[in-house]
């Protein structure tokens, strides 16, 4: 049932230098783009809530190397990295931030409210936790068309004390739907700690009691995410039902731009970002492997730095929505 | 001493059923615990167990009899020795078993008459049918059931899940039927997890499929509330338009009938409060298959308002292949001219009861079947008030922020120049539905409080 990996001296997984590359510009495209977001909240460009994806990158670039056309994913709001990752347009996402026309939502949704039918993103929920019925839900219509795809439901440790992911977990399990739950536990809801929070602070044992199998999964390296990634999206694809990916990662942010932070200590923080970060993890490996030379990441950065500023300034240029757009998407018209 | 055998009440609503079948004979020895008989009414089937040990003396009523009422004697135990000839001995005053049940206020009972739809009313209605159309007298249970079946033969992404619709045939037999025709794959039993089901379908909508979600009352749909208005109704406008959530919740809505305040809540002005949601609450069967098919084709979700009081109720339904009402129109069910009468679901039936006895008293009031109340169509509502000059807007929830609110505010804003009298409306009281026969009575809503309300509203006019 739930497995734990036998320490930390887990043979690292291995990848190739395309992938590798990949991987690295992936996730320096959503530690840059977020860092920017945050400067424009700042900046009071962007408004209302906004959740940042720094120190969790290695999280969604590994799994979503293990889907194929067709499986949907669906997370809840702290969701810009997994649109990156999804490859929707980085100039969309942050003018929907900035709550312009230009936005994916036409700057009806912002930061929480994403959507896109074409890259198989199906949200952006604000609610916590309510993603992974809908999730599930997905997986549901999967089974129902009797295709090969799966779904992955992306939920935090704070969600996983939702009543509605349990309701959720049954019926996947019941059904044998095909569903990847990922719990990313960056060890804070909100400001509560994961031993303040859970009984349970194993998070990938929450499945035990439905049949359920999972696994904790070291989330700060992207190879790591994508082998085990692919362990469960086989299981999943194979028609044996769910499968639970607990994520141990880290936001280094606070859990909104309002956050103060006060409930960990700095230095916590640095640690993980000095020994851990998923970007110089991989950056690390990269050199020492031969892949690339620093220089040659370097263009990678600055390649990553004006695609991010492009966007910023799509962002900025976007008019914001035509009066008009106030009174449109309540329904769809014509019916029947 | 011979002990008589009482026709049981399956539900709190059943007033009589048939007696399928005996499963023991005259002579036969029965011990407590026993089955004795079957009996079934159009919603469910049960077994009769025997109460006390004895021999099956005399069987009164033979199986396969249909129309016995609750409490009547079905057959008579006799205690061994005794003689199983021997008629059931008569009561004696402080008998434990009462003779017969107290009958309840006719105020609460009134309503269970099955109501003919006047003639005319149905004319009124069916303009837009073909001349030469027939009609079959079906019950809105039925029509409800019709309607899934014939749009699931119609869309293969249609399916149906909730508590108990497959393998059950539906809490109340609204899904009779379906798992046979439409298998296991398409008719689907979910765990008692309302949020958990109603997200998944929400889901389920999103990648496109067509989910119908039966709630087995919409009380427990408050459990569920979150997907319906967070993650149904809210997102097409957050997605700018993208991602469109084709979904029915469907189920009874408002209070059934001694079952306390928990499971009796009309919930219409709750819903009906929600932009991106469209909210159905049909009364007779022809609308109730009319829309319900219309909801299903829908592209938005629909929070579909039946009423278990009414499942039961027979009303003509169209014979046609593919029978649709547009969402979004009232119905004008009867005509008058003194005082127009709005309703939905239930009410309806009251505010028709009201007019015939209005019109002996020389009122002529016409009667409005709201049937969809978002989008509410204040035009009909508007139009009749014209001609009419008063109003009365009956619903059986609670007043206060209620759907009688909203018509009034809307007739005053924009008829205010042709109202005779303030509006009045009739409405349950301001308290949680007790269980009492008696305070359930008072506290519901009925024809006698819809024609003091016109009376009232008429006053020095007629």
């Amino acid at each position: 049932m739930a497995t734990k990996p036998k320490g930390s001296k887990k043979t690292p997984a291995k990848a190739s230098k395309a992938d590798m590359l990949k991987f690295y510009r992936d996730m320096l495209l959503i530690r840059r783009f977020e860092e920017k977001a945050g400067q424009l909240y700042g900046m009071g460009k962007i408004a209302g809530f906004c959740h940042l994806y720094i120190g969790q990158e290695a999280v969604v670039t590994g799994m979503q190397a293990c889907l194929k056309d067709g499986d949907q994913i669906i997370t809840g709001y702290r969701d810009h990295g997994h649109m990156l990752a999804c490859d929707m347009d980085p100039r969309g996402v942050m003018a929907e931030l900035t709550g312009r026309i230009g936005g994916l939502s036409k700057g009806k949704g912002g930061s929480m409210h994403m959507f896109s039918k074409e890259k198989n993103f199906y949200g952006g929920h604000g609610i916590v936790g309510a993603q992974v019925p809908l999730g599930t839900g997905l997986a549901f219509a999967n089974k129902y068309r009797g295709n090969d795809n799966i779904s992955v439901a992306y939920f935090g440790d704070g969600a996983a004390n939702q009543g509605q992911v349990y309701e959720a977990f049954n019926m996947a399990s019941l059904w044998k739907l095909p569903v990847i739950y990922v719990i990313e536990n960056n060890m804070y809801a909100m400001g509560t700690s994961v031993e303040r929070h859970a009984s349970e602070v194993e998070l990938f044992k929450r499945g035990i009691s439905f049949e359920i199998e999972g696994e904790e999964v070291d989330g700060m390296d992207v190879l790591a995410v994508r082998e085990a990634g692919e362990k469960a999206v086989k299981h999943a694809r194979e028609g044996k039902g769910p499968y639970i990916l607990e994520m141990k990662t880290y936001r280094y942010r606070g859990h909104s731009m309002s956050d103060p932070a006060k409930y960990r200590k700095r230095e916590e923080v640095d640690d993980i970002r000095t020994h851990h970060d998923p970007i110089e993890g991989l950056k690390g490996q990269i050199i020492e492997q031969g892949h690339a030379t620093e220089d040659d990441l370097k263009k990678i950065d600055n390649e990553i730095k004006a695609r991010v500023k492009e966007a910023a300034d799509y962002s900025l240029e976007s008019p914001e929505p035509d009066p008009s757009e106030l009174w449109t998407d309540v329904l769809i018209e014509g019916a029947v | 001493m011979p002990v008589d055998i009482l026709m049981p009440a399956l539900s709190p609503t059943m007033e009589e059923g048939t007696l399928s079948k005996w499963l023991k004979k005259e002579g036969d020895t029965v011990k407590s615990g026993d089955i004795i008989a079957e009996i079934e009414t159009d919603k469910a089937t049960m077994e009769v167990e025997a109460v006390d040990e004895g021999i099956l003396s005399r069987i009164v009523v033979p199986e396969g009899t249909e129309g016995v009422k609750v409490n009547a004697i079905i057959a008579v135990l006799a205690e061994d020795g005794e003689n199983i000839q021997s008629p059931a001995r008569p009561r004696e005053s402080g008998d434990p078993a009462p003779e017969k049940v107290p009958e309840p206020d006719p105020r609460l009972r009134g309503e269970e008459r099955t109501m003919e739809s006047p003639p005319a009313a149905r004319a009124l209605r069916d303009h837009s049918l073909p001349e030469g159309t027939t009609f079959t007298e079906t019950t809105v249970r039925d029509a409800l059931r019709d309607a899934m079946a014939e749009e699931m033969r119609r869309d293969e992404r249609v399916f149906v899940m909730g508590e108990e619709v497959a393998q059950y045939q539906g809490a109340y037999k609204v899904t009779r039927e379906l798992l046979q025709e439409f298998g296991e794959r398409r008719v689907i039993d979910t765990p008692i997890t309302e949020h958990g089901f109603a997200g998944l379908g929400v889901g389920a909508a999103f990648a496109g499929l067509r989910p119908v979600v039966e709630f087995m009352t919409f009380n427990f749909a408050m459990q569920a509330i979150d997907h319906i208005i967070n993650s149904a109704a809210k997102t097409l406008y957050m997605s700018g338009g993208q991602m469109g959530c084709p979904i029915v919740f469907r189920g009874p809505n408002g209070a059934a009938s001694r079952v306390g305040a928990q499971h009796s809540q009309d919930y219409s002005a709750w819903y009906a409060q929600i932009p991106g949601l469209k909210v159905v609450a049909p009364y007779d069967a022809a609308d109730a298959k009319g829309l319900l098919k219309a909801a299903i084709r829908d592209p938005n979700p629909v929070v579909f308002l039946e009423h278990e009081l009414l499942y039961g109720q027979s009303f003509p339904v169209p014979d046609m292949d593919d029978f649709v009402l547009p969402i979004g129109k009232a119905a004008v069910k009867r005509e008058g001219t003194d005082v127009t009468l709005v309703a939905h679901s239930r009410m309806v039936g009251f505010a028709l009861q009201a007019a015939e006895r209005l019109a002996e008293e020389g009122i002529s009031a016409e009667v409005i079947d709201l049937r969809t109340l978002r989008p509410l169509d204040t035009d009909t509502v508007v139009e009749s008030v014209k001609k009419t000059s008063r109003l009365v807007c009956c619903e059986e929830g609670w007043r206060f922020m209620g759907v009688g609110a909203e018509i009034a505010a809307t007739v005053v804003a924009e008829a205010f120049d042709y109202l005779d009298a303030p509006p009045i409306r009739v409405h349950q009281k301001d308290v949680p539905l007790p269980y009492a026969a008696n305070l359930e009575a008072l506290s519901l809503p009925n024809a006698d409080d819809i024609v003091a309300a016109a009376k009232k509203v008429c006053e020095g006019a007629v």
